[in-house]
């Protein structure tokens, strides 16, 4: 099951996402991105059915871009996140998503901020949020060490700290993960936490 | 899966002399997992009359913002704000168009009518109105909060008082109940003021 976990501090937000897409006992591929930015100042981790989660993303992120070009300003974090509740809302009662979301962003006068957003549309901005049978390890691991005036460094290690208990303690772990940040330069690739290599033959 | 128990709430209203209040937990849960404890469940509509919402968060989130839709476009046309009464019908319409797709919520209305009398109502999920002239309760706990505002509850009481009663109904209710607490919000109204206060309780 895929795990999306991600946490907000004074000065940025970080999501993190495994990479596996996986069909029943098949691993497709172990590099899978499931961080898309909506802009230049905004991240949106998503976890779930795996059709569901790259269509709904993809339309959120060309909505997001369409208001841009109508109105010539993008929309704040916290309006990117009650539009997509909404969309996820209406389709709720016709043709569900089967999508978890965490939205993050950077907006200048508000600075980072982290959105919850359950498959079945409950919106709530939090500090810390986890999806996945890795967020009980996660969502622990950051309420123990957590701080809201972290580093980036300090929170790079938290996210290690996080994988490494998914990856011990999971039984069908993920074995890579990508992690992303969003501050006052914008969203940004941080890193990929690799254990397999995509394309390599471990050996036995 | 039990659509009311998804998420866990705890909502009571209780009337005192020429004032109500309206006090709700805190926790935001998805089934066992705790995700937030400062989830808003009671809304304001105008100064003189709230909304808790107890129930499934996606709904309540959904119905409180139809609420607030219709409200604007009342005082828009008729120039003035809601009558408590007018209010809960309008709730109890609303809830009942979705008769055969209901919104998985049981509101709480409390509000100060036509002379600041104190009026609160409570209404299952498709919208039969209960109006009582001492308490009201709604959400996973409130089979606890009946017995524990039955017992605790006395007429005319002053705003200081039934702060103090509805705050120990509350979280001696919401400790019995595993899916509500995480502390507590209670609004206290007279005609002249608003005082919203945070309650500390047990954090589990």
């Amino acid at each position: 099951m895929e795990s999306v976990f991600g946490f907000a501090c004074k000065d940025f937000a970080v999501v993190v996402a495994d990479a596996s897409a996986v069909h029943s006992i098949l691993v497709h591929k172990s590099n899978e991105d499931k961080i898309m930015h909506l802009d230049s100042h905004k991240l949106l981790g998503a976890s779930g059915e795996t059709g569901d989660r790259a269509q709904f993303t993809e339309f959120i992120q060309k909505n997001v871009a369409l208001y841009h070009f109508r109105n010539g300003i993008p929309l704040t974090t916290a309006a990117a996140a009650n539009f997509t509740r909404g969309e996820l809302a209406t389709a709720l009662r016709k043709s569900p998503y089967m999508v978890n979301i965490i939205l993050a962003g950077y907006d200048k006068d508000t600075g980072p901020s982290l959105y919850f957003i359950d498959y079945i549309a409950s919106l709530h901005k939090v500090d810390r949020a986890a999806f996945g049978y890795g967020s009980y390890f996660a969502l622990s691991m950051m309420d123990r060490y957590h701080r809201p005036d972290m580093t980036v460094d300090e929170a790079v290690k938290l996210v290690d700290q996080c994988i490494s208990e998914i990856r011990k303690r999971l039984v069908v772990a993920p074995p890579n993960f990508v992690i992303k940040i969003v501050d006052k330069e914008g969203a940004r690739l941080h890193s990929w936490k690799v254990s397999v290599e995509e394309g390599s033959v471990p050996v036995a | 899966l039990q659509i009311f128990e998804y998420n866990g709430s705890a909502v009571v209203a209780m009337v005192g002399k020429n004032c109500f209040a309206i006090a709700s937990d805190r926790r935001l849960g998805v089934q066992l997992q705790t995700i937030s404890t400062d989830f808003q469940k009671i809304y304001t509509i105008h100064d003189k009359l709230f909304i808790g919402l107890s129930g499934l968060a996606t709904d309540a989130q959904t119905l409180y913002q139809r609420l607030v839709f219709r409200h604007k476009l009342y005082e828009l046309r008729e120039e003035r704000n809601m009558k408590p009464e007018t209010f809960a019908s309008l709730v109890s319409s609303i809830l009942y168009e979705k008769r055969f797709g209901p919104y998985f919520c049981q509101p709480v209305i409390a509000g100060l009518g036509d002379d600041d009398k104190p009026f609160i109502c409570t209404m299952d999920s498709i919208g039969a109105k209960e109006l009582a002239k001492d308490f009201v309760v709604s959400g996973t706990a409130s089979e606890s909060l009946y017995g524990a505002c039955e017992s605790m509850f006395k007429p005319d009481m002053e705003p200081d008082e039934l702060f103090e009663t509805i705050s120990q109904a509350l979280l001696s209710s919401v400790d019995r109940d595993c899916l509500s607490g995480w502390g507590g919000h209670v609004y206290v109204v007279t005609p002249t003021e608003v005082t919203e206060r945070i309650l500390k309780g047990r954090m589990d």
